[in-house]
């Protein structure tokens, strides 16, 4: 792999953290799911971390974030607290969303971290309103919006795009395009599958990525942040990318081969990043084994903290309906 | 007590919507053809000069994309009026207002607050035909986390926007087009007005009249009727579908003993459904005749004018109604 960015030791090592404190949160969820502490729908991003890391690094604390259901791993490359996460996928009151979301509904305001949307391109007008906000208020902040390539099949998106254009404010649209909506390969969801010609026939500029190598998705996202932040306007980020897991705990993957995923597997974007790291001396075999190690005991003691949280009393139930409910 | 002026329906909603503009710059107005067209029923018509193109925008039809992008300036700070044409095309964008609008507050465990507006035309009797002569209060009405206003007089029309407009939770506003041209007298000062209560339009002892949008004038002019032959009927104005107002009718009906609700939805799974169960759960015991309705007839809308007038409560439907079950 080229050295596509002047990366230091120090920012090199970080973004790795990420990305192995991402695999194996989503790991540990799944030990969890099948524990039956975790509940619900799960959707799992192993495989697919090197797009969250590539983008988020790009985007400042001002910036706004909105994502999918499958959103731990942008959680935690936004800073969210791992412990505030896994309680909140124990439904406890110490989540980062009171316990009342859940693995598909993540929020955590004070970092501009919007969800957790789990109605399939739901999201997209949304984050158009909130980069229009920006530009009426005259902030010089980006909205992102991650989504997944069967989003981009929805109308929601289509109105999306052109509203964006046309208002021209500043929204990062993120595509994660994993091949695979739900279940359904995207060769017979969409009529034209390189998506990033879907930008351009609402003038915004856009650009494909390969979505498992961090440093082609840093550079990507940088070069669009610096363009929407100096022009204002819109910007379309493909990112091709693999989920090495299934759908959610109920897939039982049917629809593809195992030699597939096999095959993506050897595409994983954390091994690459590391060998970059290794060749750049930018890291030593130690101090991955160090990282490892530190983000293990960081997911244990998110995992206490989960257990050790507190159940909202039933009498609490219709808080947060109407604001003036909010503080029963 | 203060100066009375005349004005129609639809001046009573521009200059709310004039006053909600002035008073706050974060508030804007977008929907489809609000600007250079004057509103489709005319309701904004010169507003757009006066505000500009930033505060009066022209939407691209896409109900979807614009009320999602309401939903998403409200999060980033503004304090949008989406207006939804007509309640007919609202369907389009009910994504956004039950999975988005009606959830944040409560997904994200309180964090988040969508202070949003959107008003829709609605209401029958123009031979508009059964796809755009809907009555979906129920609808919206069914969804906790909205607050559903229905505008049947004129001083709501001065002044239910504006106190909407301090809501800090999504407000879905019901103002009926056949109604524009109306000129009726309120006080020359009116403005900010109870958005969590029904109100008694007008006193009696014999029977309670309980309707809400269309159903309120003709109710009055029922009443009026009836008090010449000695019936003295009580008329309430739901005014708030949701979160409901019970206290007010059920005082009512302890004092008259007899209801009957009007509305021009269909009956079935309706507002006045739910009104006809409280007064079962709540005060059947003070009741001395079963509860009536009076409701659309289970119909798609049809075009001629006969037929559309039958489908919806006449005054001449409640009269001889009121007169039957007072003297059976």
């Amino acid at each position: 792999m080229e050295k596509k960015k002047k990366l230091d030791s120090k920012e090199g090592q970080r973004l790795l953290k990420q990305m192995i404190l991402i695999r194996r949160f989503e790991e540990k969820s799944a030990e969890e799911y099948t524990k039956s502490q975790i509940r619900g729908f799960l959707h799992l991003y192993s495989g697919e971390e090197a797009v969250a890391v590539g983008v988020i690094q790009a985007l400042t604390e001002a910036d706004n974030i909105l994502c999918t259901y499958r959103e731990h791993g942008h959680a935690l490359a936004r800073g969210v607290d791992p412990k505030a996460i896994m309680a909140e996928m124990y439904g406890k009151q110490e989540g980062c969303s009171k316990g009342r979301g859940g693995s598909m509904h993540l929020f955590e305001a004070t970092k501009n971290f919007f969800g957790g949307n789990a109605i399939v391109s739901g999201h997209l007008p949304l984050s158009v309103g909130m980069a229009l906000a920006a530009k009426k208020q005259k902030k010089n902040n980006v909205t992102c919006c991650f989504f997944g390539e069967g989003a981009a099949a929805e109308g929601e998106f289509h109105e999306s795009m052109n509203l964006a254009a046309l208002w021209q404010v500043p929204t990062l649209f993120v595509c994660e395009n994993n091949q695979y909506a739900m279940g359904t390969a995207i060769k017979l969801t969409h009529s034209v599958q390189q998506l990033e010609k879907k930008g351009p026939a609402y003038g915004i500029e856009s650009a494909a990525v390969d979505g498992m190598d961090l440093l082609a998705v840093m550079e990507a996202a940088d070069k669009a942040v610096k363009m929407i932040k100096e022009k204002g306007k819109p910007y379309f980020l493909v990112c091709n990318t693999y989920r090495f897991r299934a759908h959610s705990m109920f897939d039982a993957e049917l629809y593809r081969e195992k030699s597939e995923v096999e095959e993506w597997k050897k595409k994983d974007p954390i091994p690459k990043f590391q060998e970059f790291l290794l060749k750049g001396k930018l890291i030593t075999a130690k101090k991955i084994t160090e990282i490892e190690k530190a983000v293990d005991a960081q997911i244990q003691e998110a995992i206490e903290f989960a257990e050790n949280g507190t159940w909202e009393d039933n009498e609490n139930l219709i808080r947060f309906v109407y604001s003036d409910t909010e503080s029963i | 007590m203060s100066e009375m002026i005349k004005i129609t329906y639809r001046e009573a909603i521009k200059q709310a919507i004039r006053d909600v503009m002035q008073n706050d710059e974060r508030v804007f107005l977008m929907g489809e053809d609000v600007g250079n067209y004057g509103g489709a029923f005319a309701v904004s018509k010169g507003l757009l000069k006066e505000f500009g193109s930033d505060r009066i925008m022209d939407v691209p039809l896409s109900e979807s994309g614009f009320t999602g992008a309401g939903i998403g300036a409200a999060l980033a700070g503004m304090r949008p009026i989406v207006e939804v044409m007509t309640v007919n095309f609202s369907l389009l964008a009910m994504d956004q207002i039950v999975n988005n609008a009606s959830t944040l507050l409560h997904m994200s465990g309180g964090q988040l607050n969508v202070p949003l507006v959107i008003r829709m035309g609605c209401g029958i009797g123009r031979q508009l035909a059964a796809q755009h002569s809907h009555s979906w209060e129920p609808f919206f009405a069914h969804v906790p986390g909205l607050i559903v206003l229905s505008v049947g007089t004129h001083e709501d029309a001065r002044g239910m926007l504006i106190s909407a407009m301090q809501s800090l939770d999504p407000v879905i506003l019901f103002e009926y087009t056949f109604m524009l041209n109306l000129e009726k007298e309120i006080p020359a000062d009116s403005g900010t007005v109870e958005i969590k209560k029904a109100k008694v339009l007008r006193e009696g002892n014999d029977i309670s009249l309980i309707t809400y949008g269309a159903g309120v004038y003709k109710c009055l002019e029922a009443a009026e009727v009836l008090g010449q032959e000695g019936i003295e009927v009580e008329v309430i104005d739901l005014r708030v579908l949701r979160p409901m107002d019970e206290e007010t009718f059920l005082t009512s009906v302890k004092k008259t003993h007899r209801a009957l609700v009007v509305e021009e939805a269909w009956k079935s799974v309706s507002i006045s459904s739910e009104v006809v169960s409280r007064i079962m759960e709540k005060a059947f015991f003070d009741l001395d005749a079963p509860v009536e309705r009076l409701c659309g007839v289970e119909v798609p809308i049809p075009y001629p004018k006969h037929l559309e007038d039958a489908s919806i409560p006449q005054v001449s439907d409640i009269l001889e109604k009121v007169n039957k079950m007072l003297k059976p």
